[in-house]
C-alpha cells in the first residue's frame, strides 16, 4: 500500500497518494508514455541523431549539407510539386462537392451515398487503389479503351502515362477530394442562416455575403483541410510504389529505396532525408494548428 | 429544377463518377480473365491460392491484435486523463499528434535504425534486436500499426469520454463498491461500445491492406503479397483490390450504422 | 395612412396542412411598437419573416410607408433586424459589424466611422469597437446586434426573441435599454416574443396570437385587463377562468357550478348555453372584509395556501373548477387552512365574459 503522508488532511479520501515525489496517479498513463517514447519518440529521434552522426559515430553536418544534392532536391521538389497540386486540385474540387451537398437542393439518398463513399475513398489508399487505376487509366484499363474505341481518341497517343506525375496525382486525388468533402461538411453546415439573413437586412447581396461572411469564415478550415491534404500527400508511400515503382522520384520512394538497400551509399544521407521530411510535415501540421485556433477563436 | 439544384447535381455526378469508374474499371478488368468470356475466373484463381489465406489471415490476425492492443493502450489513458489528469491532456493529444507528422515510411525507417540492433546502456543489453525474430518483429509491426491509428482511435474515445460523463459514473460506481477493474471493464467500455467499434473498424481499414510497414519489416501480410501479386499476374491483382474495396465498404458502413447520431472520424492515414 | 399595413396576411407551407398564419390585418403607426405574444408555433415569428422578406406570404399584401413590398427581396427592404441568436459575423469586429451595412451601401469612409461610434455610444461600449464578438457576453453581443440594426437607419425594426437566449436578470435590464433606444431613435418596432411580461412592458400595442391567428389586439393595459377570448385570458396574466351556464342574459345572471353570480351588464347568450367567464383575482376577497359591492358570493374548498411573502396565494376549488387569488399579509390574521370551506366574494365588475376563441368582436362585459 502507498504511504498518503503528504498529502493533506481534507484530500485522504483522494487517490492522489505520493511515492518519493510523482503522484501515483501518473502510473495510469505510464503504459501510454512508455509506448509513445518506445514506438514513436525514440524511432523519430534516433532519425534525428542519425542526421548528425558520421560512419565513425562521431558529430557531422555533412550529412544534412548533403540534401543540397541536386538528385535529393529534385526529389523534395517532385514530392511537394504533387503534394501542393493534389492538395490544391482536390481541396477546390472537394469545397464545390461539399458545397452542392450541403447547400443546393440534391436529394438526401444521394447526399448520403456519396458521403458514404467519400468516407471509403478517403480510406482507400495503397495497393488496391494503384490496381483500380491501372484497371480503368493503364494502357488497357477500362477508359482507356473505351475513349479509344468509342471516340477513337488513345490517350496514350496523346502523351498521357499513368505512371507519370499526372498519372499519380489522377490517383492520390481519388483519396484527397473526398477527405476534403467530408471535412468541409460540417465547416459548410456550421454556416449559420441568420448570418444570411442578417446580412441580407444589412442591405448585402449573395455576392457581399461570400465575399465578407462565409468565405472569411471557411478560410481556415479550407486551407487547413489543405494543409492536411498536403501532408496526406506527402507522407504517402503505398500508392506510389504500387503505381510507379521506382519511376517517379518521390521522397518517399528513395527513402524507401535507401532502407532496402543503401542507395545513397551514405546511411546518414538517408536518415537526414527522413528527417527533412518529418520537418516539412512537422510545419505543415504546425500551420494547420495555427489555422484551426484562428477559426476557433471565431466559432467559440 | 433551380439552377443551383442543376450545378450541385452537376458537381456530386462529377464525383460520383471520378470514385466510381475506377471501381468499375477494376471489376470489369477482373471478370475477363478468360479470353471472350465474363467470368469471376480471376476470383476463384485468387482464392485457390494458399499464400493468398495465409497473408490475408496473418493481416486480419494484425489488425485484431492491434486493435485489442489499441483498446487497452488508449481507453485507460485517455479515461485516467480526463479523471485525474486534465494538465496532462495537451501533452497526451501532441503525442497522438505526431503520427500525423511521422509518416508510416519513416517510422518503419526509425524503427529498423533503432530496433535491428541491441540497445544497450554502457555494458548492459536493454532490448535485444527486435528484428531477429518473426515474434518481435510482429511485435513492431502491431506497434506501428497501433501509432498509425492513434490519432483517429484517440479521438474516437476521448470524444466518447466526454459524452458520457465518466466522473459521475465513476463515482456512483465506487460508491456501490466498484473497484478500478470492475470500473473499466464493466462501466466505461461498455458504455464506449460505438467509440471502440468505430475506431476498431477504422483500424481494420488502415491496417489490412498496409504495404508500408508490413514490407520493410518483411512480414507476410496481404499489402505485400498484392503488391507482389500485380507484378506478374494481371487479372487476380483488380479482383483482389474489388474484394478489398468492398471491405473498406463494409467497415465504413458499419462505422456509419455504428455511430448514427454522434459525430465520429470517418478518415484513416495513407 | 398608417406606416406599415398588413392586409389578409396567410401563409401556407408546402408540408403542413393548416396555415401558419391566416386573416392577419394590422396597421402600425410609425414609432409606434408593437409586440406580437403567443407560444411557440403560433405563427408570430413567420409573419416577422414575411415583413423582413425572408419569406413570402402565400397571399396578402404588406405596405411599409406606402410601398408594397411584396416581391422585394430582404436586402432591398432597408429594415433592421434582431435575431434571438445575435446573429454577428464572428469573422468581423463589433466596430465592423456595425459598420457592415454601411459598407455594402458603399457608403464612405467618413460617414461609416462616425455612425459607428454613435452607435457605440448609443449601447454603452464604445471601449469595445475593436473586441471580436466571441469575446463579449450575450447581452453585450445582442445589444451590438441591436446597433447593427440601426446603423442603416432603417424605417423599421424587427426583433425576435432577441431577448430569450440570454438569463433573467440581463433580460429586465437590457429590454429597459431596447425600449429607451427605441424611444431615442422614433423608430417604428415589431418585436416578438413568448414572454407575457417583456410584451406588456415594452409595447405601445400586443397583438396575441394563437394557431396562426390573431386573438386580441391592444394596448397592454387593454390585453391584461380586458381579455377577449378563452386563450388570451390563460396565456395572458393570471384570470380565474370558469365555466358558467346562462341564466338570464338580459340580467346578466349566471350560475358556477350551481352558485348564481352576477355579471356588470347584460350580455348576448342563448339561456341555458355554457360559456366561459374569468374571474378577477385582485377583486377578490375573503368574506368579512367585502367591500359593499361584493355581491357575489363563492363558497369554496381551500386546497393550498402558499406565503409567498407580502402577499398569500389561496387556490382553492369548487367542485371541478379551481380559482385561484392573492391576499395581503397581515400577521393577525389566521390563513385559511386545507380543507377549509371559505367564502369569496367578489363586485360584478370582476367576471368577464369570454369567447371560445380568435373571431375577434367587440368586447362584451
Amino acid at each position: 500500500m502507498a504511504q498518503a503522508a503528504i498529502a493533506p488532511p481534507k484530500r485522504t479520501t483522494d487517490y492522489v497518494a505520493r511515492m518519493g515525489g510523482v503522484p501515483l496517479a501518473w502510473l495510469g498513463v505510464l503504459p501510454f508514455f512508455i509506448f509513445a517514447v518506445m514506438f514513436l519518440i525514440l524511432p523519430s529521434l534516433s532519425l534525428f541523431t542519425g542526421s548528425f552522426t558520421d560512419a565513425k559515430g562521431g558529430f557531422t553536418l555533412d550529412n544534412v549539407l548533403g540534401l543540397t544534392r541536386q538528385d535529393i532536391v529534385d526529389a523534395y521538389v517532385l514530392s511537394i510539386q504533387i503534394s501542393v497540386v493534389t492538395a490544391i486540385v482536390g481541396g477546390i474540387f472537394g469545397f464545390f462537392i461539399a458545397y452542392a451537398l450541403v447547400m443546393t437542393g440534391v436529394p438526401s439518398a444521394l447526399r448520403t451515398s456519396l458521403v458514404t463513399f467519400c468516407g471509403v475513398a478517403s480510406n482507400f489508399a495503397g495497393v488496391p487503389l494503384a490496381f483500380a487505376f491501372v484497371a480503368a487509366l493503364g494502357r488497357t484499363g477500362f477508359i482507356t479503351e473505351f475513349m479509344r474505341d468509342t471516340l477513337h481518341f488513345n490517350i496514350y497517343d496523346h502523351g498521357f502515362n499513368l505512371y507519370s506525375f499526372l498519372g499519380l496525382s489522377l490517383t492520390y486525388l481519388y483519396f484527397q477530394f473526398p477527405l476534403m468533402v467530408l471535412v468541409m461538411m460540417p465547416a459548410l453546415e456550421g454556416l449559420r442562416r441568420e448570418w444570411r439573413e442578417a446580412s441580407e437586412n444589412l442591405g448585402a447581396n449573395g455576392f457581399q455575403y461570400w465575399r465578407y461572411i462565409a468565405l472569411p469564415i471557411l478560410t481556415p478550415s479550407i486551407l487547413g483541410t489543405m494543409i492536411l491534404l498536403f501532408g496526406n500527400a506527402f507522407g504517402a508511400y503505398a500508392t506510389a510504389y504500387a503505381l510507379t515503382g521506382g519511376r517517379l522520384q518521390l521522397v518517399a520512394i528513395q527513402i524507401g529505396a535507401q532502407i532496402r538497400g543503401d542507395v545513397l551509399h551514405n546511411p546518414g544521407l538517408g536518415y537526414a532525408m527522413g528527417f527533412g521530411m518529418v520537418v516539412i510535415m512537422a510545419l505543415s501540421i504546425l500551420a494547420y494548428t495555427l489555422l484551426q485556433r484562428r477559426a476557433a477563436r471565431w466559432l467559440q | 429544377m433551380k439552377r443551383s439544384t442543376f450545378w450541385g447535381l452537376f458537381w456530386v455526378t462529377l464525383a460520383a463518377l471520378y470514385l466510381f469508374v475506377p471501381l468499375w474499371g477494376a471489376f470489369d478488368f477482373s471478370l475477363r480473365a478468360e479470353r471472350d468470356v465474363i467470368g469471376v475466373a480471376a476470383y476463384t484463381r485468387a482464392f485457390a491460392d494458399d499464400d493468398f489465406w495465409r497473408t490475408f489471415i496473418f493481416s486480419n490476425q494484425m489488425a485484431l491484435i492491434s486493435i485489442v492492443a489499441s483498446i487497452l493502450l488508449i481507453v485507460p489513458t485517455a479515461y485516467w486523463v480526463q479523471l485525474k489528469l486534465p494538465q496532462l491532456r495537451p501533452a497526451v493529444e501532441f503525442i497522438t499528434l505526431l503520427p500525423f507528422v511521422i509518416p508510416a515510411i519513416i517510422l518503419v525507417f526509425g524503427y529498423i535504425k533503432l530496433y535491428s540492433s541491441d540497445i544497450a546502456l554502457g555494458p548492459i543489453t536493454l532490448l535485444p534486436p527486435l528484428t531477429n525474430s518473426d515474434f518481435s518483429t510482429n511485435i513492431l509491426l502491431v506497434a506501428g500499426y497501433v501509432t498509425l491509428a492513434l490519432p483517429y482511435m484517440y479521438r474516437s474515445v476521448d470524444n466518447g469520454l466526454r459524452a458520457m460523463d465518466i466522473r459521475t459514473l465513476t463515482e456512483a460506481a465506487q460508491s456501490l463498491g466498484a473497484g478500478w477493474f470492475t470500473i473499466m471493464f464493466r462501466i466505461i467500455m461498455p458504455n464506449l461500445r460505438a467509440a471502440l467499434l468505430s475506431g476498431a473498424l477504422l483500424t481494420f481499414a488502415i491496417v489490412v491492406g498496409e504495404l508500408t510497414l508490413a514490407t520493410f519489416l518483411g512480414r507476410p501480410a496481404f499489402g505485400p503479397y498484392l503488391q507482389q501479386l500485380g507484378q506478374h499476374k494481371a487479372y487476380e491483382p483488380a479482383a483482389l483490390s474489388v474484394v478489398s474495396f468492398l471491405l473498406t465498404w463494409l467497415a465504413m458502413v458499419l462505422i456509419y450504422f455504428v455511430t448514427r447520431g454522434s459525430n465520429a472520424q470517418v478518415t484513416g492515414a495513407h | 395612412m398608417s406606416f406599415l399595413e398588413l392586409s389578409n396576411i396567410r401563409k401556407q407551407f408546402s408540408n403542413v396542412a393548416t396555415p401558419a398564419v391566416q386573416d392577419f390585418n394590422l396597421k402600425v403607426e410609425k414609432g409606434e411598437f408593437v409586440s406580437f405574444l403567443g407560444p411557440s408555433g403560433c405563427g408570430k415569428t413567420t409573419t416577422l419573416r414575411m415583413i423582413a422578406g425572408f419569406e413570402h406570404p402565400t397571399s396578402g399584401s404588406i405596405v411599409i410607408n406606402g410601398k408594397n413590398v411584396i416581391g422585394v427581396p430582404a436586402n432591398k427592404r432597408k429594415i433592421g433586424m434582431v435575431f434571438q441568436s445575435y446573429a454577428l459575423f464572428p469573422n468581423m469586429t463589433v466596430a465592423d459589424n456595425i459598420g457592415f451595412g454601411l459598407r455594402v451601401a458603399k457608403r464612405p469612409k467618413a460617414e461609416i466611422e462616425p455612425r459607428v461610434a454613435e452607435m457605440l455610444k448609443l449601447i454603452h461600449l464604445s471601449d469595445k469597437g475593436k473586441r471580436y464578438p466571441a469575446q463579449l457576453s450575450g447581452g453585450q453581443q445582442q445589444r451590438v446586434a441591436l446597433a447593427r440594426a440601426l446603423a442603416i437607419k432603417p424605417e423599421l425594426l424587427l426583433l425576435d426573441e432577441p431577448l430569450s437566449a440570454l438569463d433573467a436578470k440581463i433580460r429586465v435590464s437590457l429590454r429597459n435599454e431596447i425600449r429607451a433606444i427605441q424611444r431615442q431613435t422614433g423608430v417604428t418596432a415589431i418585436y416578438v416574443t413568448h414572454d407575457q411580461e417583456e410584451a406588456m412592458s415594452l409595447s405601445d400595442r400586443i397583438v396575441v396570437m394563437s394557431d396562426g391567428r390573431m386573438e386580441q389586439v391592444g394596448t397592454p393595459f387593454e390585453i391584461y385587463n380586458f381579455p377577449q377570448t378563452q386563450f388570451v385570458a390563460s396565456f395572458v396574466g393570471t384570470l380565474n377562468q370558469v365555466q358558467a351556464r346562462v341564466v338570464d342574459p338580459s340580467a346578466g345572471t349566471l350560475e358556477v357550478e350551481g352558485q348564481p353570480i352576477v355579471a356588470a351588464k347584460a350580455f348576448d347568450a342563448r339561456k341555458g348555453e355554457t360559456i366561459a367567464v374569468a374571474l378577477r383575482p385582485e377583486m377578490m376577497s375573503l368574506d368579512g372584509k367585502t367591500q359593499d359591492d361584493a355581491v357575489n358570493r363563492l363558497v369554496v374548498t381551500v386546497e393550498e395556501t402558499t406565503f409567498l411573502g407580502s402577499i398569500v396565494r389561496t387556490r382553492a376549488r369548487l367542485r371541478e373548477s379551481v380559482i385561484s387569488f392573492d391576499t395581503f399579509n397581515n400577521p393577525n390574521l389566521a390563513l385559511p387552512q386545507r380543507g377549509e370551506k371559505i367564502t369569496v366574494a367578489f363586485p360584478r365588475e370582476a367576471i368577464l365574459l369570454l369567447k371560445p376563441s380568435n373571431a375577434a368582436t367587440e368586447n362584451l362585459l
